[in-house]
């Protein structure tokens, strides 16, 4: 009967061509997967090996020089970037917190539905388009460049990044833990703020390292709002004000109101002058970069994996 | 109650005017419940406000130019000592860079993910997990510090070079693939194989967790008609997992088109350059990158704004479409 059916089959050899394709295609996916290994290893070991030539002490502590004379650091990149995080952080953290905290509670509203489609737009929004919105509402009211600019700009690319973490890691804690403490008499924001919130805190800090991170290496929206400041040096600022007798609040201001360079926007300035002193500069900055950018990442992750690992565990 | 009163007891000794300001804000809730209303408003409306003002602050280019602005047609002027704006060369170059971009990464980025989901073991999964999402979180000035002094002339000037003796000879492909690329490796091809690799791990992770997800019944029933793995994956999986799939494509769309400071190193930025790969151009995010801390006229600043507003809409147009895809995967799949 068999033998009939399949008498003009060659069935050998059609499973010879089966097991062949089999082989080769599913070995096809390991090759496309160390060549993609390629570029990530050529990359990290290159700007390591290349900044790791250039980096000195002067690096973190001193101006830049003159263009085309040899020495000097990035210390002003350094402070700018610290300034324009922080403040970024400030600004984003506790509203996308109470906008996560929004989302638990009415997870099914209109506008829960509207605030996450805005989210996911702004994520994917272009940095670059975000510069131009800050250049239109900041600078142009200003009518100069600023750290706040920046500080702002950077916010808004972190806001999606935190809210869209929150939110996950928000949902991930047990209902009962929520109904246990409304239980008790608690009002809602204690009970958001004293039981969901630590509950969620692991997960929740994870999401704000990685924004941070991404806040860290953009450029884009810099460009037209904090704009750059080889001179921008904050022990100054803060010398000059004691000196004029100033408020903390005006020194304050005055470093949130100067021009600011940072990081990514240096290297970029740097890569494409042709001194070659500039450009050793722009690799060692690169390397500083990377490394704490994928720093920050790999810590975040590990440490998540773990507290994920542990609650299972428990 | 620690000094031995019970909470009601406690609760009477408020004066009454606080009581009732407690029973008013229902104990804090009402005002707790108005915050985040406001910072749920807050973020849709600053949604809102980019749109507005990128409207707003490009009327000018958008009155003067209309929509001859972004047609393929249009006389292709780019000159700010004229005032005569015209985009299309930045489309066309995000246009070409992306496509190229998405050909080369996807095949990639879907064996990488069919491998990572089907074959990998646990534990191998967690380190390439990490490999890929390091080449993701790698910020994308330092591709473009290493683009212009690695990538360009060890990789992509001798493909250039190769495209240019053979496609470039072809009649009717020569357009596409006029040479020569400059020896610096600034070009259009140098930005869309950067993209190439910065786009691979959004493509690779978004599939990967399609394939994943995927529940084991799809697989063991293709084992139990005597498919062999290859056959499980290419007729059950990857049909299955097509919407997902498109959505991770359609992310590295939005990715490769938005990129900004590395196409702006490796591109070479001008608005010359034909139609030929192998010639530097602009995209949209490299020319506002390029040109608008120095725009020496209101129109011009107006006129790359409205490409900022392009970019924008392009954003939205994605992201409604990989919902709708999302939404209609539900309802297949789950009778939602």
């Amino acid at each position: 009967m068999n033998e009939g059916l399949f008498a003009q089959v060659d069935l050998p050899r059609v499973y010879r061509r089966r097991r062949l394709t089999n082989v080769i295609m599913l070995s096809l996916t390991g090759v496309a997967t160390l060549l993609a290994i390629v570029p990530l290893v050529w990359i990290t070991v290159y700007v390591l090996m290349k900044g790791g030539q250039y980096i000195t002490l002067d690096f973190f502590i001193r101006l830049p020089r003159p263009m085309g004379v040899s020495g000097g650091g990035v210390l002003h990149a350094i402070e700018g970037s610290i300034v324009m995080v922080l403040l970024a952080s400030l600004l984003s953290i506790p509203p996308a917190l109470l906008a996560a905290f929004y989302l638990t509670l009415y997870p099914d509203t209109l506008l829960a539905n509207a605030l996450r489609f805005s989210t996911d737009l702004l994520a994917s929004v272009p940095s670059i388009v975000i510069g131009l919105f800050g250049y239109a509402i900041i600078v142009v009211a200003q009518k100069h460049y600023s750290a706040f600019a920046g500080g702002v700009v950077l916010a808004i690319i972190m806001l999606p990044v935190v809210i869209r973490s929150a939110e996950e890691m928000l949902k991930l804690v047990p209902r009962e833990l929520r109904e246990g403490a409304l239980a008790l008499g608690a009002p809602e924001w204690k009970t958001s703020l004293a039981v969901l919130l630590p509950a969620a805190a692991e997960g929740i800090l994870t999401g704000i390292m990685l924004a941070v991170a991404r806040a860290t290496g953009e450029t884009a929206p810099l460009l037209f709002t904090s704009l750059g400041n080889d001179n921008y040096e904050i022990v100054r600022y803060i010398r000059q004000g004691i000196e004029r007798n100033q408020s903390v609040f005006e020194i304050l201001g005055k470093i949130l109101a100067e021009p600011t360079d940072a990081l990514p926007l240096t290297l970029w300035k740097y890569a494409q002058q042709p001194y070659p002193e500039r450009v050793a500069l722009a690799w060692a900055v690169a390397m500083v970069l990377m490394l704490f950018v994928l720093t920050l990442n790999i810590a975040a992750r590990a440490w998540l994996a773990r507290a994920q690992r542990r609650r299972r565990g428990a | 109650m620690s000094n031995g009163k019970t909470a009601i007891q406690m609760s009477r000794r408020r004066p009454a005017w606080r009581r009732r300001l407690d029973y008013w804000l229902e104990h804090g809730d009402r005002p707790w419940r108005v915050l985040l209303l406001l910072a749920t408003l807050g973020a849709v409306v600053l949604v809102a406000a980019i749109a507005w003002k990128l409207w707003e602050l490009s009327a000018p280019a958008r009155h003067e130019f209309g929509w001859d602005f972004i047609s393929p047609w249009a006389p292709q002027t780019w000159n700010p000592a004229l005032d005569r704006f015209q985009a299309w060369p930045a489309i066309y170059g995000s246009l070409v860079t992306a496509v190229i971009a998405l050909v080369l990464a996807v095949p990639f980025s879907v064996a990488i993910a069919i491998f990572l989901a089907e074959l990998a073991s646990p534990r191998l999964r967690v380190v390439f997990n990490y490999m890929v999402e390091m080449l993701a979180a790698v910020p994308s000035v330092v591709y473009g510090l290493w683009g212009i002094y690695v990538f360009l002339p060890v990789v992509v000037v001798p493909i250039g070079n190769a495209l240019a003796a053979t496609l470039g000879q072809v009649p009717g492909l020569s357009t596409f693939f006029a040479g020569p690329i400059p020896e610096s490796g600034l070009s259009r091809l140098g930005a869309a194989l950067i993209l190439t690799i910065m786009i691979t791990p959004t493509i690779t992770a978004v599939s990967r967790d399609v394939f994943l997800a995927i529940p084991r019944t799809q697989r063991e029933a293709a084992f139990a008609l005597g498919a062999t793995q290859w056959e499980t994956v290419w007729k059950v999986l990857i049909p299955y997992g097509l919407p997902g799939i498109l959505g991770a494509v359609i992310l590295g769309f939005g990715r490769a088109i938005g990129e900004t400071m590395a196409v702006t190193m490796v591109i070479g930025n001008t608005t010359g350059g034909g139609y030929s790969i192998l010639r530097p151009g602009y995209t949209m995010a490299s020319i506002i990158a390029n040109e608008f801390a120095e725009a020496v006229s209101d129109l011009h600043a107006a006129a790359l704004l409205e490409i900022g507003l392009v970019l924008f809409v392009v954003t939205l147009i994605l992201n409604a479409f990989a919902r709708w895809l999302v939404w209609n995967v539900n309802r297949r799949y789950m009778g939602r």
